[in-house]
């Protein structure tokens, strides 16, 4: 037997080539390109009087400057709005360079093209901007009062507004024995992957083709779009996503202004164009995530069980709605996370703010969800002097009622039902882990000593494997090698090395024969993209179904050179031989030899091919029903996400003096279905929890009244270091998906859900006040600790 | 996040160096640590980078008397492992071990640390503390400052332009002295919120003098002599909020930052006074 790899620990075989220095992210590609920089608003909200670039014209090296009056075409016209949304009245979406008005500090006004990047720096030095400055809406306080418009045409700054009831929870919370509201604040944080954006550009002035590389998410959706704004056929474009830093969701956006700029820009200069986005750049204009603020009317009964649940939330959306209302739509469906309340009430309203704009981060209105329902089964659990695990186990979903509808609409359009999870086993695999049924004891070890500890839990399930559809290519060629394509991308998964465990399975080859590609068009031209933890699953599925294609159709040609039936064969090590009878054999790379017939003889392996060495002369040499070539197309199109979960629970202590937060033991219990490869399922808790440690207690965009940004650097934008981050102590629940032939769910968002809902509860559990907002700095809870004090 | 334009010279001796120096808006570039994130964001544009690390007679690391001399080119992390400081002026390993994080220690030097008189700077404060004395060779030839006249303000020493700081020496200190570095901050490596060097001598199991230097909560480091009320905690930090002025921004409230001050002062002297007992056992 061919040594199994789906469910090993296989080393990720793109890292031998990153961790040397062999990647080929966006800025090592194009040195000799022309560079691109960008004139951005130092306002958050202002009309733009006058553009004077009389100092700046003369500057050696400078090649062009453009405004928005110099845009042609639909490059001019708005930038899409990618996915709409019946709730989303006041949609609005910038230029690619500011018309008239800029809406947030970092919106780009003026574009300049140089011979290299420190020229294109210096003419923008010289660009004199003159303003009309307006009064910005900062913060959803400010959004919601409403005193100035960051849209003149949107009233109240309102771009969306939803109800959704399953249930009549108000009269639900009206007649409950027991009644809490709560108000919870979440602030912003951001993806803030190690590589910025990037574009780079090449026109084809004899082919008229475009060939553009971008530090993307989705190469397919930039091919599209950028065809789509350049007008140009579809078939004269291509985009390839190199090797790419680190995503997290601000690289799902697309075209991002830069995108449709840097391609147009190289076609009409006819010169390779590139800009690689700066730190500062990234900071105040990409996107940021998170902030949420929510008031939540809870009943329960003497049990703790949930009656009623009314969320009133309000979003931030920054100053601008490429991606509709992702975000506010996920927190409203995923907030109830393992819970089954008797009813529901959720109403959101999205607002406009004058601010870098709002796009998914790892998590997408989880985090704040979670957090919202786990502060809320607390506070209960408080209420009742009940241990806050049991009013959780209480409020449980059960397995016997999988698959579980919840009565709404997940935010791929489709019935929100959980397809499989068993909570109460991964509670009890959590518990039993941390032990939490001990922690009294170890409390009152600390206490003698004067240390102060805490224990906190949160739980979440998160819809995976959102649709439409993924695809997958296999193809076997006649060295052996096989090759695997699928049109979604990768920012350091493990892409090429789960997708090929999967190949290797399911065709019986070495792991070491597969080689993938990733996010390339022309490769594999139809995908959709990687986010919402979806790669495994919708294209982990896809290349499976392939990869059967190509099975099935070596063993029905090597059954016809063996003279046996298809049915005895089996594929081990690349050889396909009869079962039972290991001498009756064909090698897999023989097989695709005699699948393509040849005239021309270019190697000894062709040669096998040609027409005199092979082949039944009463048939033509490529059936009727058969395509030269061993190689397999599919495509995966799920029916429903896929319902992930997992449970986390922290062991905090807190200085008495310092309220400086130690992390002493971070716990996870984690159910993503069956796993592929558990080292890269950690990987990517790991990686999650430092996020959700991240956003707990240290990450914030710090605005101040005027708009400005006041940390947009990695000095004062405080994401944690390695040495902020605990050991993760990580657990693992089965619990196969139905829904898909690999009955995997996703991964790669999980670690970070539960962030800010488990370190408040922790937090809380210490301090014995309530944590109502998050993150929290020492200095916050130093401050928190005094006003309570005051008040008691 | 690019440089402006500038002129880069890389002098083989002191003079060379001293002479470049005296071009307009000349800047000297030591690790790099420091300046280049300022040369990157513009937030500063000389028109002339000086680059000393060609200057290897100013790498040393050597005892001079009864002072401990370090060159401007070492680095911090030869500073930080470095067996006559360990020996002679512990205080500094103990600051250099709060100072940001290995890969930038092993570019960035401490004497440029000091030139760049950073009010969060860690080296700063041992400066000052100790009474250190910074070297500078210029056109007129070659002069002294003591630390106290130093430090004039955040990022701004006495330092005039055309100067060349080419190393500081710190006072031997003997077994009968402890020391101590105490800080916050929000990371490991970050500069601190508030931080506390002390200095205590200790002759028979008596403390015979107390000095505190406290950076990160005024424009230069607030060195305090505490010797009056070591042993009152309450007294001790009367006395040091009373010349402490903090602000609040985004990291951290100025009450809080009073607090971090209150504790730091005492565990940097209860540290220094333990240190004191283990060198002298
Ligand atoms: C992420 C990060 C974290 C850091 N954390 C800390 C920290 O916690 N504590 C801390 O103290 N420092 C920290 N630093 C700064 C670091 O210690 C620097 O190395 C140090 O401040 C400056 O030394 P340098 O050799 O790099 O100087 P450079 O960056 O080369 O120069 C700094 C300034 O001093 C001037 N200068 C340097 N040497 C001389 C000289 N011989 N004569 C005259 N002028 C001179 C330069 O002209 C320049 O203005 C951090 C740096 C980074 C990047």
């Amino acid at each position: 037997m061919t040594t199994k790899s789906f469910g090993e620990p296989i080393l990720r075989k793109e890292d031998p080539r990153l961790v040397s220095g062999q990647g080929r992210y966006l800025d090592d590609l194009g040195h000799d390109a022309l560079a691109a920089a960008f004139l951005r608003s130092p306002h958050a909200s202002a009309r733009i009087l006058d553009i004077d670039v009389t100092d700046a014209i003369d500057v050696p090296g400078l090649i062009g400057i453009y405004t928005y009056e110099d845009l042609e075409g639909r490059v001019a016209e708005p930038l899409p709005l990618l996915i709409p949304h019946p709730a989303l009245l006041n949609g609005r979406t910038g230029y690619p360079l500011a018309n008239e008005y800029v809406r947030h500090v970092g919106e780009a006004i003026v574009m300049v093209i140089a011979e290299d990047r420190y020229v294109a720096e210096d003419v923008v030095d010289l660009i004199k901007v003159s303003y009309e400055i307006l009064k910005p809406v900062v913060g959803i306080e400010d959004a919601k009062a409403a005193h100035n418009a960051v849209h003149s045409s949107v009233p109240n700054n309102v771009s969306a507004h939803s109800v959704k009831e399953v249930g009549d929870a108000r009269a639900m919370i009206k007649s409950a024995p027991h009644k809490l509201s709560l108000d919870l604040f979440i602030e912003r944080s951001a993806c803030s992957p190690l590589e910025g954006k990037g574009v780079y550009a090449i026109w084809e002035e004899d082919s008229q083709e475009l060939r553009l590389w971008s530090s993307t998410q989705t190469s397919t959706g930039v091919r599209a779009a950028v065809a789509a704004k350049l007008d140009l056929p579809l078939q004269k474009v291509e985009c390839i996503a190199p090797d790419v830093g680190g995503g997290f969701g601000v690289k799902i956006m697309h075209p991002w202004p830069e995108e449709v700029l840097i391609p147009w820009a190289a076609r009409k200069l006819k010169r390779p164009v590139k800009w690689s986005e700066d730190r500062r750049e990234h900071f105040i204009s990409s996107a940021h995530e998170r902030a949420q603020e929510h008031h939540i009317e809870v009943g329960f009964d003497e049990e703790g069980r949930i009656l009623g649940l009314d969320v009133t939330f309000f979003h931030d959306n920054g100053a601008y709605t490429p991606y509709g209302i992702i975000i506010p739509l996920i927190t409203s469906t995923q907030l109830l996370g393992p819970y089954k309340p008797a009813s529901y009430r959720v109403e959101f309203t999205s607002l406009f703010t004058n601010t870098v704009l709002v796009i998914p981060y790892r998590g997408a209105g989880r985090p704040q969800g979670v957090f919202a329902m786990e502060r809320t089964v607390d506070a209960i659990a408080k209420y009742l002097k009940l241990d806050r695990t049991v009013v959780r186990e209480r409020n449980f979903i059960q397995p016997h009622e999988m698959p579980y509808d919840l009565g709404l609409i997940f935010q791929d359009g489709r019935p929100l039902e959980y397809d499989s999870g068993d909570f109460p086993a991964s509670m009890a695999m959590l518990k039993k882990m941390v032990g939490w049924d001990d922690f009294e004891t170890m409390r009152s070890e600390y206490a003698a000593m004067g240390r102060k500890i805490g224990i906190g839990v949160a739980c979440y399930v998160e819809g995976t494997g959102v649709g439409p559809y993924e695809g997958g290519f296999v193809q076997v060629e006649t060295s052996g090698r096989i090759n695997v394509a699928t049109g979604l991308t990768s920012q350091g998964q493990g892409h090429q090395t789960v997708f090929a465990q999967i190949v290797a399975d399911e065709l019986g080859v070495p792991i070491e024969d597969v080689f993938v590609t990733t996010g390339d068009t022309r490769r594999f031209p139809y995908a959709v993209g990687t986010f919402a933890s979806r790669a495994a699953v919708m294209s982990g599925n896809a290349i499976a179904l392939a990869a059967r294609q190509v099975r099935d159709k070596a063993l029905r040609l090597a059954g016809e050179a063996l003279e046996c039936d298809p049915q005895d064969l089996e594929i081990v090590d690349g050889i396909i031989r009869v079962k039972g009878d290991h001498a009756k054999s064909i090698a897999l790379k023989t097989v695709a030899v005699l699948s393509n017939p040849l005239r021309y003889a270019f190697d000894e392996s062709a040669k096998a091919a040609t027409q005199f060495a092979v082949g039944d002369t009463s048939k033509p040499p490529v059936p009727e029903d058969q395509e030269p070539g061993l190689e397999g197309k599919d495509y995966y199109s799920p029916m429903a996400s896929t319902f992930a979960n997992g449970m986390h629970a922290v062991i905090i202590e807190i200085l008495p003096e310092t309220a400086e937060v130690k992390i002493l033991r971070y716990v996870v219990v984690h159910d993503c279905g069956r796993v592929i490869n558990p080292m890269i399922v950690e990987g990517q808790i790991h990686g999650g929890v430092a996020q959700g440690v991240a956003g707990a207690l240290y990450e914030r965009m710090a605005y101040d009244e005027s708009g400005q940004l006041q940390n947009a650097s990695f000095m004062d934008f405080l994401m944690p270091y390695s040495t902020e981050i605990p050991t993760v102590e990580a657990g693992h629940l089965e619990t196969p998906s139905p829904l898909n032939p690999l009955g995997i769910k996703g991964a790669g968002e999980a670690g970070v859900i539960p962030g800010s809902a488990v370190f408040a509860s922790a937090i809380e559990d210490a301090e014995g006040f309530e944590i109502r907002r998050m993150p929290i700095s020492p200095s916050e809870l130093w401050e928190l600790r005094r006003t309570m004090k005051e008040n008691a | 996040m690019k440089p402006s334009r500038f002129q880069y010279v890389r002098p083989q001796s002191i003079p060379e160096a001293v002479m470049a120096l005296q071009r307009h808006n000349s800047k000297v570039l030591a690790g790099g640590q420091s300046l280049t994130p300022l040369l990157s964001m513009r937030l500063a544009s000389p028109d002339v980078l000086v680059d000393i690390n060609g200057l290897t007679e100013l790498s040393g690391i050597e005892l001079r008397g009864s002072e401990l001399w370090i060159g401007a080119i070492a680095r911090h992390q030869e500073v930080l492992t470095h067996v006559l400081v360990q020996t002679h002026v512990p205080l500094i390993q103990q600051a250099l071990a709060y100072v940001a994080h290995p890969v930038i220690r092993n570019r960035g030097t401490s004497v440029g640390s000091i030139a760049h008189a950073d009010p969060a700077g860690e080296l700063t404060a041992v400066a000052a503390l100790l009474g250190a004395r910074i070297h500078v060779s210029a056109q007129q030839g070659p002069r002294e400052i003591l630390a106290a006249d130093f430090f004039v303000g955040p990022l701004e020493s006495s330092l005039q332009h055309g100067e060349l700081v080419t190393g500081v020496s710190f006072p031997v200190l003997d077994a009968t002295w402890g020391s101590s570095c105490q800080e916050v901050a929000r990371r490991h490596g970050d500069y601190a919120l508030a931080g506390v060097c002390a200095l205590v001598q200790v002759l028979d199991g008596q403390i015979m003098a107390a000095r505190i230097a406290i950076f990160s909560v005024a424009g230069t480091p607030l060195v305090i002599d505490v010797i009056d009320v070591h042993e009152d905690h309450e007294k001790l930090n009367l006395k040091v909020q009373a010349l402490i002025d903090p602000d609040t921004d985004i990291h951290a409230t100025a009450d809080y930052r009073r607090q971090l001050v209150k504790t730091l002062v005492v565990q940097a002297l209860t540290e220094a006074r333990v240190h004191a007992e283990l060198r002298q056992s």
